[in-house]
């Protein structure tokens, strides 16, 4: 009987975690649902070194910013964020192509719900973490605040950004584009948001390369890490669901910025 | 006939749990005593929660000749009628007036317990409560669930438009100023010079800033440290004896909040990381701040954001 019990542990050992049996530490009901629908057949594991990082309290349930930082695992080439609990679940899904396994944003939160990190590692395993996020209702299913104002077509294609070089030969590229990013759950405004962002080089190769969701919070910011030098230029070009295009060029400063005060 | 969702059961059921285990809960009622006639209400130093029934903003009462006047009511009917009672039982006299000092729910949405005739507040913040009143009632009572109940948003009934108020001889000087929100009242007590300083003063507590204009509260701070006053009563946090502390530290965490702000976004970081920056230790008194300051990026780091930030959009082809 013991010899058994050891086989069978030695053989779920051998057998790569498939999604539906893994324990989700965070016990939320749309875990399987969602780790078939994104994961398939791909084995899935629970690792606190995908870190997902965001602020103590939710203070803005439609802008709610997140950091995925998987630097520390070699081989990251997908990188999804994700909240279980909110209508459009995904937020991005991000190829760094050639770019640390880095990407920061803002998403809309539409009620208390765990918020994650999934990577994807070259061997096609899933490594996911993340936290419970409480925040109030709504966020995903209130109208933009440019649509309130009126003024979103004002500023549409409106894209800022800056470029700094970073130790190792990556840089830090922020971005902010202007896009009400409507999800389509509010009344008598259709599903209209930016769906693909790609970065390159001024040869045009691939850095960075992203599918984006409504659920991203209205003009979508991003903080990404792509593997390219001080001085040389980084082209932007996006796409949002009514086939506009969206261009941006940016060149990486010559300096890192002055430091900011040190984390405590 | 009526359908309802797994959700909205599940929801009731998690409701009438938290209810039934809170609703014995009670407020504390402590005046402390700051000057003649005139009693502090502490409110705690902590976030909006259900441990403290978000009783976290101070309240002043003033007796005077003509009855009693309170400054702010608290977060919820509950607070309100014990505070009421309290009050009147300190001063012997019934109340008579309310003054708001603006529109956050931590210090007035307890006005639902009082004749909205004896409720003044300034136009601005009339304004706003009736724009964004109900919205913050939403909030709280999802935070704070039972001891919010029979709560409801109930607009002042009388405006503040002069600069002064007798009450049979005990006179309140009326300051009408900005900056933490969009229409700020601050009081003096010419008997005893307490200025009672609303939201525009916080002391040894980080200040909030969801309504803030950083420049008018600079202005307004300014005023108050012109106004003639002997002590601070601030919106939380403890008394100022002097005068001067209170009025200097909220000055110098608000500026010391938009620069450090404004260079994190020059050195490239994302409002997470914005969050995490370092707080001078001169501020180490000040309870909350951490909380306060990831609240403030959440505030302020978008428009800080687009302004420092350059336009990198190319002409599109078409």
């Amino acid at each position: 009987m013991k010899r058994h019990v050891a086989l069978l542990l030695a053989l779920a050992a051998a057998v790569p975690v498939r999604a539906g049996p893994v324990v989700d530490p965070l016990g939320s009901p749309m875990w399987t649902a969602h780790a078939r629908t994104l994961f398939g057949d791909d084995p899935v594991r629970f690792d606190p070194r995908v870190k997902v990082d965001f602020p103590i309290i939710a203070e803005n349930q439609r802008a709610f910013p997140v950091v995925i930082d998987a630097r520390t695992i070699p081989g990251v080439r997908r990188m999804i964020l994700f909240a279980d609990l909110n209508p459009i679940p995904v937020a991005i899904d991000y190829r760094p192509v050639a770019a640390a396994a880095y990407v920061a944003t803002r998403i809309k939160l539409d009620q208390r719900t765990p918020v994650r990190g999934a990577v994807q590692i070259d061997s096609g395993e899933w490594l996911v973490w993340g936290g419970w996020v409480d925040a109030a209702g709504g966020g995903c299913s209130t109208p933009p605040v440019s649509r309130v104002k009126g003024d979103w077509a004002d500023h549409l294609g409106e894209i800022r950004g800056e470029a700094w070089p970073l130790p190792g030969g990556d840089s830090r590229l922020r971005l902010s584009f202007r896009h009400p990013m409507d999800t389509g759950l509010v009344e008598n405004i259709a599903a209209y948001h930016l769906e693909e962002i790609d970065v390159r080089g001024a040869d045009g190769r691939p850095l960075a390369e992203m599918a984006i969701w409504a659920s991203v919070a209205e003009d979508p910011a991003l903080t990404l890490m792509p593997r390219i030098g001080a001085g040389e230029r980084i082209g932007i070009e996006a796409r949002d669901t009514n086939g506009r295009d969206y261009r941006a060029q940016v060149e990486v400063a010559r300096q890192s910025p002055l430091p900011a005060p040190p984390a405590p | 006939m009526m359908r309802l969702s797994r959700r909205a059961v599940l929801a009731g059921m998690a409701t009438l749990s938290a209810s039934q285990a809170r609703a014995a809960d009670a407020y504390r009622i402590e005046p402390i005593a700051v000057a003649d006639g005139i009693w502090m209400v502490r409110g705690a130093n902590e976030p909006i929660a259900p441990g403290n029934g978000g009783a976290i903003a101070n309240i002043a009462i003033i007796a005077t000749p003509a009855g009693t006047v309170l400054c702010d009511c608290g977060p919820s009917i509950r607070y309100a009628r014990s505070l009421r009672a309290a009050a009147e039982r300190l001063t012997g006299t019934p109340v008579v007036r309310v003054y708001v000092t603006h529109l956050h729910p931590d210090h007035g949405l307890g006005i639902a317990a009082f004749e909205p005739a004896m409720v003044a507040a300034l136009p601005g913040t009339t304004a706003a409560l009736a724009r964004e009143g109900a919205g913050y009632s939403d909030a709280m009572y999802r935070i704070l669930e039972d001891w919010m109940r029979g709560t409801e948003l109930v607009l002042p009934g009388r405006q503040v438009t002069t600069e002064m108020e007798d009450f049979g001889g005990r006179r309140l000087r009326l300051l009408a100023l900005s900056g933490h929100s969009g229409a700020d009242l601050a009081i003096v007590d010419e008997a005893t010079g307490v200025l009672i300083g609303g939201d525009l003063v916080f002391h040894d507590r980080a200040p909030s800033t969801p309504t803030a204009d950083l420049d008018r509260w600079r202005a307004s701070l300014d005023r108050l440290k012109a106004e003639p006053h002997r002590c601070v009563l601030p919106g939380h946090g403890p008394l100022d004896p002097g005068g001067v502390e209170a009025i200097v530290q909220t000055r110098d965490w608000i500026d010391w909040l938009e620069q450090a702000l404004t260079d994190a976004v020059k050195a490239g970081l994302d409002m997470v990381e914005a969050g995490r920056i370092a707080i001078p230790d001169r501020f180490s008194t000040m309870a909350v701040a951490r909380y306060e300051l990831q609240r403030s990026v959440s505030h302020l780091y978008p428009a800080l954001e687009a302004r420092l930030l350059p336009r990198i959009d190319r002409p599109r082809q078409e």
